[in-house]
């Protein structure tokens, strides 16, 4: 009897041992498509790359490598730190040898989730369903030599052993070109766009503090990632601060404070954004679609993209942003696609699209 | 009787038993000038000088009249100074003024660090007077204030009031660096304001290439409006639209230009800016 609790609690360790290694990376054959489906993508998030590939068929025209490349990402883009997070699946044809799944994909990434549709061809494979899945193209970027001469700005601040008057190296002059408040989803969104009217880089916040009828300071916020931080001369940013659950009825001004920071930057690189147009997804949300080209010689790992629209007066009445999964190759033009609210797109006259960049190898 | 003799005694002591310490100061001492300070008292004594940011301490052993030197070296603090004397139980102290010694240096605030050019009334220079030991100097001086740039330079003398010389001037028209210098006898003092050029003025662009592939615009050498170039690295905002949308490229000036790639499309308008500044428009396939 003394030794029968020690042994229930020593099977009872090994049992939950057990449990938890058991992963839903079964790689058991699939009875129906959706099945097929769903198998592949649970051994894809439980990073099974191998159980993943066991569900694709062998008339795919991809093997297992650039199978898992698609999944988990390319140069260090912003997938390759992404974790797919959940996974809706809809059949949208079926027939006894071949079926239509739509996939809906949530990866979570440090910069918020981003999103992937799908619609995967299944087919019957003997008794058991498979994935057809069609790779990626993988973009090669023929031998050359990309002269990339743009300067940069090198900064020599002032140092301790300069005497109190010597002045240092001023700030860049920045300017708010418009600034404009609205109301949406229960808060409310200063818009607008800044400008470095210097001929220095700037680096760049935009931080807005809302005052009340009593003229109290009620919240403050600043623009975060919705602003291109770093501005070469002559360059204008669009800027959005979200102010969540306030009301514009309640605020009697807004104070904006922009501020300004000499750094050291690269002009380099240029990132064409090509072919934009408003059109609707397979979804039938608004977006803004494009096309992004990095006219330099180094691979942009991680490009973002801010989208302002204006109406017929040339106001600003939204600023729309996203990353892009896919990292930006030498003169490669990559897509991409932001999201336009649906009660604006009627209103928007014209836009204007610019990219941020993180890239790995460069230091600012 | 023996008691009147003792009371005679005693009255004629008073004068010698109370007789206190005492400090004479110069009326006028100037800052690295050796000062004389006369000391008078019963018996040994501490002389305490206390000025800004600095004391001396000098023992006194007077027998009726001693002087006391601080050299030149040591008496760097202009302002007010205290002299005390303690000698036993009692205390005695003067005050007295430390002028600063004549102007040797000057400190120099020139702001901005960078401005545009020709804009009026933008630079300002403010000079500080100090003597040799970092005194400020209140008497009026004269001190010379010259902007030059690009070979031409402008001077003006500005007399100092209560310490301080200051000029406000317009930049030049033409871009560089500007030397600010504040001379005050042999003693100057060299600042850099750099003078840049303003927004682009007169932006044109034309076609340089054309095929299938796409159209490359490029523009006619930028230059403000008094013909400085606009610095390399200035984005230049070069923007398509045709029937497939648009297409934008933020171009970086490069020696003097900046030039743009664009998608090909019969029918397109391209249109050039550099900040909020416009310039031409392109109509392809038709005339400009």
């Amino acid at each position: 009897m003394k030794y029968l609790l020690p042994l229930a609690f020593a099977v009872l360790t090994v049992a939950l041992i057990a449990a938890g290694s058991v992963h839903e990376s079964s790689t058991a054959p699939a009875s129906t498509p959706e099945g097929a489906v769903q198998s592949m993508l649970h051994n894809v998030q439980a990073r099974n790359w191998k159980g993943a590939y066991s569900y694709v068929t062998a008339g795919s025209n991809s093997d297992a490598g650039s199978f898992q490349r698609d999944l988990q990402g390319r140069y260090s883009s912003l997938k390759t730190y992404s974790q797919l997070e959940t996974i809706n699946t809809r059949v949208l044809r079926e027939g006894e040898n071949e079926a239509l799944v739509r996939t809906e994909l949530k990866y979570s990434t440090a910069v918020g989730a981003f999103y992937d549709t799908r619609d995967l061809k299944v087919v019957r494979d003997g008794v058991a369903w498979k994935v057809l899945w069609q790779s990626e193209k993988e973009v090669s970027v023929p031998p050359q030599v990309i002269p990339v001469n743009y300067l940069r700005w090198d900064i020599i601040y002032r140092g301790a052993g300069d005497d109190w008057g010597a002045q240092n190296v001023e700030n860049p002059h920045v300017r708010i070109l418009s600034m404009n408040p609205t109301e949406h989803d229960g808060g409310i969104i200063i818009l607008g766009e800044i400008e470095n009217e210097d001929t220095v880089p700037a680096f760049v916040s935009v931080a807005a503090t809302l005052i009340n009828k009593s003229g109290q300071d009620v919240a403050q916020e600043a623009s975060f990632d919705k602003t291109s931080h770093v501005l070469l001369p002559k360059e204008i940013s669009p800027y959005r601060i979200d102010f969540p659950k306030m009301k514009l009825a309640d605020i009697k001004s807004v104070r904006m404070k922009p501020d300004s920071m000499l750094v050291p930057a690269s002009a380099d690189p240029v990132i064409g954004v090509l072919h934009q147009r408003v059109e609707k997804d397979n979804k039938g949300r608004t977006v803004l679609r494009g096309e992004l080209l990095n006219e330099s010689g180094q691979t942009v790992n991680i490009p973002h993209v801010l989208a302002t629209f204006y109406d017929a007066s040339g106001k600003v009445i939204w600023v729309s942003d996203g990353y892009v999964d896919h990292a930006l190759l030498p003169q490669t033009p990559q897509s991409f696609a932001v999201d336009l609210r649906e009660e604006l797109a009627a209103q928007v006259h014209s836009y204007r699209v610019t990219v941020n960049q993180y890239s790995l190898t460069r230091g600012e | 009787m023996r008691k009147l003799m003792f009371l005679a005694s005693l009255i004629a002591a008073l004068p010698v038993l109370s007789r206190a310490a005492e400090v004479r100061v110069p009326e006028k001492s100037v800052a690295g000038q050796s000062l004389t300070i006369v000391v008078t008292g019963p018996g040994d004594g501490v002389l305490y000088l206390i000025g800004p940011a600095q004391v001396i301490q000098r023992v006194v052993r007077p027998e009726k009249e001693s002087q006391v030197v601080i050299k030149g070296e040591e008496l760097r603090s202009a302002g007010q100074w205290t002299a005390i004397l303690r000698s036993g139980n009692s205390s005695q102290s003067q005050t007295f003024w430390v002028a600063p010694a004549k102007p040797e240096n000057l400190n120099f605030l020139a702001r901005p660090s960078r401005v545009p050019v020709d804009r009026r009334g933008v630079i300002s220079g403010m000079a500080f007077v100090f003597d040799a030991y970092q005194n400020f100097v209140l008497q009026p001086v004269p001190v010379t204030f010259s902007l030059s740039v690009g070979g031409t330079a402008a001077s003006q003398t500005v007399t100092s009031r209560n310490g301080v010389a200051w000029v406000s001037s317009s930049s030049a028209r033409k871009a560089g660096a500007a030397q600010f210098v504040a001379t005050l006898g042999e003693v100057s003092v060299r600042r850099v304001v750099q003078q840049v050029a303003s927004d682009p003025c007169n932006l044109r662009m034309h076609v340089t290439q054309q095929s299938k592939a796409g159209v490359v615009v490029e523009t006619d050498p930028i230059r403000d409006c008094t013909g400085n170039p606009v610095p390399d690295g200035t984005i230049v905002t070069f923007t398509q639209t045709d029937s497939a949308g648009r297409s934008t490229v933020d171009a970086r000036i490069r020696k003097g230009i900046a030039r743009a790639e664009l998608p090909a499309a019969g029918g397109a308008h391209i249109t050039v800016a550099a900040g909020v500044v416009l310039g031409n428009e392109l109509q392809m396939g038709g005339g400009k």
